[in-house]
């Protein structure tokens, strides 16, 4: 039951140097860090192999100076990869022409930036009907887009504003706007809160949930700040010195740390909120008196009233209303208080 | 004891030897020359000089007689470069002064008057406006009609049409290398050298070539103002490019912007306020041509001011001058509003063009109701001249009176500055042996810039001497090293004082900034006025212009000094004078230095003008060649100037590079 796969990258390669071509030709492709760091070359982005589904919201997550932008770029062709391979809906994205390029942009992408990128000289209405502008799009009709698009964003009212009289959020959602006018499949949203304040932010982000669940785009979402990625991910790829070092849904990560690096992003986070019953759940249901049923996919934050203030345990159901565990109050402390679970 | 140590250290040792070696020599070549018997001391020997002179006459000649591309010959294409600039002039000029006609000469027939002088007057009123506010609409309104009341239309509306040609080509030029060299690294690459001369050539060293490919005539007056006005221009659209943010061009690149559509809609855009600041530039650099590119054929006011200057006529150029300054002041301030300018109005989509556009319509419907009336009305086409006022006769009574209350104080000034401190000044930069001279040179080069620097100085100063022009580059040493000193020991202390104090810094800056408003050439009026011609006007006249670098740098140095080291200071007990000469001067030194390097710069360009006082440097030799269209003489005497300014800029620029590193800053 798996979607297909929209966007396909593989052995992805972003080395700057003098020469990188060569030098990567030099070690057949495959370089180790000490070879990069040896012969004086940056890798901002080291084999990175990812596929995104399509309708998925797949987040990028990792340090400052991790690679992350680096990757998006490559993805979107905003840069050329050193080498590797990468398939947008089954055509090979790296051998486009500048031509074929600049059409797969005006309809099948569009991207939000972390600084807004909007163009000073315009206003509101004309920063989201620019893409349109570009594509050669009659005034009448692409204004018409754009105030639907501004109206979805929430700035109506604003249409004749210039950036500078908006707040950043505002201006954000005007980058929103613009990137989704041309209603592309793909989209692409490089730290686009990060530059917010932490309320904001967190309205945006609601704000995103609120959008995607209209619009079911194909999304590769970059952040560097773990709660959001958890927050917003259907998966999450970790990267950490340009090499993708786990990809895994938001529960799995916590639950399987790759690494220690992984481990450390996910200690923090309130597990409660992440973590499934059926991930939990003491498997296999024994004979016995239970309290009640409840669905394996509900979060352990929303049960945690019910479970406690039963004595007895719950049964856990899976997605065909099966029993195939069962839950006590004990193990929801476990998660609570982030005890180790095995 | 201290002293002798102080002496001794290795670097003041090396300066002082060459210091007290270069004033002996100077001292006694003229007497060594006698004894010996041996005239090629003091002066290059004929026989050895370089024909290069003539050589490039020749060369010249041949170019425009004889060279051919193949497709075409150079003269051409000298012709085809004339007739775009000439074309589009000739229409703006009869637009603004002559009306348009067929026909030559008796046989011409009117077809369309010239536009109304209240016409332009509304036009430049409601561009005022719209930029900005009415305020500057009544300044820029009074000024021209100043230029109108006090009979200075029909020479301003002259320089205006030059203007109004040279700024565009100008700017339409520095944009595109612009966009060249931040589209190509190797471009870039190219042109940075080029533009790092073209600011240290002064502008007279390709007058004489431009002469004489063009001929004297507003062509050529046109290419050198805008040879002269491009640089800025190119370099600040290059750097507005490459500052446009990254995520700004991509946003661009995922809209799916063709490489043109980046350029137009997003890349230029973006950059507008910036590139209006350069916009600003080569105006003010226009404007200070309007008089030097009046000796190759400019009409208007330049010339008028440099005719009475030539007859002497105080009154005359006095009015010319005023012109000028309150043309620069309207132009100046009209577009650094347009440069400010923020549509804060918000765009009414929806309305009609003519609903839309109110100013426009009402301005046309002006512009073209006058120019019918005018047709008629002959005072409301062109200012009635029984209805202007002139100050000539007054500026020229004043003058007298000036002269005949103060004359002895004026003389006695004049007298003491020229005994104690130019004319030793200039025996001590005369007498240097040339020999001597290039050794120095090269010497302190290399002490400074390293083998490089020195070999190359050392070439240029020969260069100079082996055309037979080391006296006379050496009395241009003289008078810019004066004016220098001069223009320092005023500018640098008032730039430390307006850099540790708010108030005095506002009345310095407006000051300076009305300084360097003022076309070049406007100084020299009243000096001459008061001082007539000779070392001292010139000196006065180089130090006024070159002021505002010194004053500038130096209040900038002080005012970035960082906060820390003046708390530290404080710390310390420093007392107030004792932080200002072992905290912030040392710390200021590299941008003292840039500043003195600038004042230089100016002072250089404004050599020509030394000419028409009647100084016998560089400046008189261009000025002869100009006049006997010598292009040989012209170019080398040009490239001589050029060379002392390079020379001074490469030395000065590596002491600050060293100060800079001494002060671990970047
Ligand atoms: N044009 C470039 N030339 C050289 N090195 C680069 C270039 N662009 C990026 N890098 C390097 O690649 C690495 C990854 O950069 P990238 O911008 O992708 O990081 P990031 O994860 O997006 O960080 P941030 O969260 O700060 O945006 C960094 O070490 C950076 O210095
Ligand atoms: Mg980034």
């Amino acid at each position: 039951m798996q979607r297909p796969v929209k966007l396909d990258c593989r052995g992805v390669w972003k080395v700057y140097g003098p020469n990188p071509a060569e030098f990567m030709q030099a070690y057949d492709g495959a370089p180790s860090d000490s070879d990069l760091t040896h012969a004086g070359m940056i890798g901002a982005v080291r084999d990175a192999n990812v596929q995104i589904r399509d309708g998925e919201i797949f987040v990028i997550m990792g340090l400052s100076g991790s690679g992350k932008s680096t990757l998006v770029r490559c993805l979107s062709r905003l840069i050329d990869a050193t080498a590797g391979q990468i398939n947008f809906e089954d055509n090979d994205l790296l051998a486009m022409s500048e031509k074929e390029l600049i059409d797969l942009r005006r309809t099948k992408m569009g991207m939000v930036f972390q600084q807004f990128a909007l163009l000073p000289h315009l206003t509101v209405l004309q920063n989201t009907a620019f893409p349109l502008d570009v594509q050669g799009v009659d005034r009448k009709t692409r204004e018409v887009r754009a105030r639907e698009m501004v109206e979805l964003v929430g700035l109506q009212g604003r249409e004749d504003y210039f950036p500078r009289q908006l707040s950043g959020g505002q201006q954000q959602r005007v980058g929103i706007a613009r990137s989704l006018v041309t209603e592309p499949d793909l989209w692409f949203l490089d730290e686009p809160f990060s530059a917010l304040d932490p309320l904001i932010r967190r309205e945006m982000q609601d704000e995103f949930l609120r959008l995607q669940a209209l619009l079911h785009k194909t999304i590769v979402f970059i952040t560097h700040d773990f709660d959001e990625a958890i927050r917003l991910a259907d998966r999450i790829a970790v990267m950490k010195d340009g090499r993708i070092v786990q990809t895994a849904t938001p529960e799995e990560l916590i639950l399987n740390p790759a690494d220690e690096y992984v481990e450390e992003f996910t200690r923090h986070i309130p597990r409660a909120k992440v973590m499934r019953l059926i991930s939990v759940m003491t498997k296999g249901v024994p004979e016995g008196d239970y309290a009640g049923d409840l669905d394996g996919d509900l979060s352990v934050e929303t049960a945690v009233d019910q479970i406690e203030a039963a004595d007895k345990p719950f049964r856990v159901l899976d997605e065909a209303g099966k029993p195939v565990g069962t839950i006590n109050a004990q193990t929801v402390i476990d998660v609570l208080i982030g005890r180790r679970l095995t | 004891m201290r002293v002798v140590r102080y002496i001794t250290q290795p670097t003041r040792m090396f300066w002082l030897g060459l210091l007290l070696i270069t004033w002996v020599l100077s001292s006694y070549s003229f007497s060594l020359y006698k004894a010996l018997g041996a005239r090629w001391i003091i002066k290059f020997p004929k026989k050895w000089e370089m024909p290069l002179a003539d050589t490039i006459s020749e060369a010249m000649k041949w170019l425009v007689e004889d060279a051919s591309f193949g497709l075409f010959t150079f003269r051409e294409f000298t012709r085809f470069i004339s007739s775009i600039i000439e074309w589009p002039y000739q229409v703006v000029r009869s637009s603004l002064i002559e009306g348009f006609s067929t026909g030559q000469g008796q046989q011409a027939v009117e077809i369309a008057p010239a536009l109304s002088w209240i016409a332009i007057i509304v036009v430049l009123v409601a561009l005022a406006r719209y930029a900005k506010d009415w305020r500057l609409a009544s300044l820029v309104g009074l000024c021209f009609l100043y230029l109108a009341v006090f009979g200075q239309w029909e020479s301003a509306m002259i320089t205006l049409a030059s203007i109004l040609i040279a700024v565009p080509l100008g700017v339409a030029g520095g944009l595109t290398l612009g966009i060249l060299s931040y589209r190509s690294a190797l471009v870039e690459r190219l042109l940075r050298p080029i533009l790092d001369l073209m600011q240290t050539v002064p502008v007279f060293a390709y007058l004489v070539p431009i002469l004489f490919l063009f001929g004297f005539g507003p062509v050529s007056a046109l290419v050198a103002t805008m040879i002269y006005a491009m640089p800025p221009m190119v370099r600040v659209s290059t750097v507005a490019l490459q500052t446009v943010p990254a995520e700004v061009i991509e946003a661009g690149t995922m809209a799916g912007c063709t490489q043109h559509q980046m350029l137009w809609k997003v890349l230029i855009p973006t950059t507008m306020p910036t590139l209006m600041v350069g916009v600003n530039q080569v105006i003010m650099l226009s404007l200070n041509m309007v008089i030097i590119a009046s000796m190759i054929g400019a009409g208007g006011l330049g010339y008028d001011v440099l005719t009475s200057l030539r007859r002497l006529d105080i009154g005359g150029g006095v009015e010319a001058g005023m012109a000028i300054v309150v043309m620069a002041i309207a132009l100046d301030r009209l577009s650094q509003a347009f440069a400010k300018k923020t549509q804060d109005d918000l765009p009414k989509s929806g309305l009609s063009f003519v609903r839309r556009h109110p100013w426009l319509m009402t301005v046309g419907m002006i512009v073209v109701g006058l120019w019918l009336v005018g047709l008629l009305v002959p005072s409301l086409q062109s200012y009635p001249e029984g209805a202007t006022l002139t100050t000539s006769t007054f500026w020229t009574e004043t003058m007298k009176w000036i002269n005949v209350n103060f004359f002895d104080i004026f003389e006695a000034i004049k007298t003491f500055f020229l005994t104690y401190l130019m004319i030793p000044i200039k025996r001590f930069f005369v007498g240097i042996p040339w020999v001597w001279g290039i050794i120095a040179i090269s010497l302190a080069a290399w002490r400074v810039g390293g083998w490089k620097l020195g070999l190359m100085a050392g070439f240029m100063a020969l260069f100079i001497a082996s055309n037979g022009l080391w006296g006379k580059a050496m009395i241009t040493v003289y008078l810019c090293g004066v004016s220098v000193l001069i223009a320092s020991v005023i500018g640098i202390p008032l730039g430390v004082w307006a850099g540790q104090n708010e108030r005095v810094n506002t009345v310095v800056g407006a000051f300076i900034d009305t300084l360097q408003t003022l076309p070049s050439f406007v100084y020299l009026i009243p000096v001459i006025m008061l001082f007539r011609v000779g070392d001292f006007s010139a000196m006065i006249a180089v130090v006024l212009y070159a002021l505002a670098p010194a004053v500038r740098y130096a209040a900038h140095g002080i005012r970035e000094v960082p906060s820390q080291m003046i708390e530290a200071g404080k710390v310390s007990g420093c007392t107030s004078w004792q932080m200002l000469w072992r905290i912030k001067l040392p710390m200021a030194t590299p941008s003292l230095l840039l500043g003195l390097n600038q004042t230089i710069m100016l002072a250089l360009s404004m050599l020509v003008i030394t000419a028409l006082v009647g100084t016998r440097d560089l400046g008189q030799e261009v000025y002869i060649a100009l006049t006997k269209a010598n292009t040989g003489r012209g170019v080398i005497a040009g490239l001589s100037v050029a060379f002392i300014a390079i020379i001074a800029d490469r030395i000065i620029s590596a002491m600050a590079q060293a100060s800079r590193e001494r002060l671990g800053l970047k």
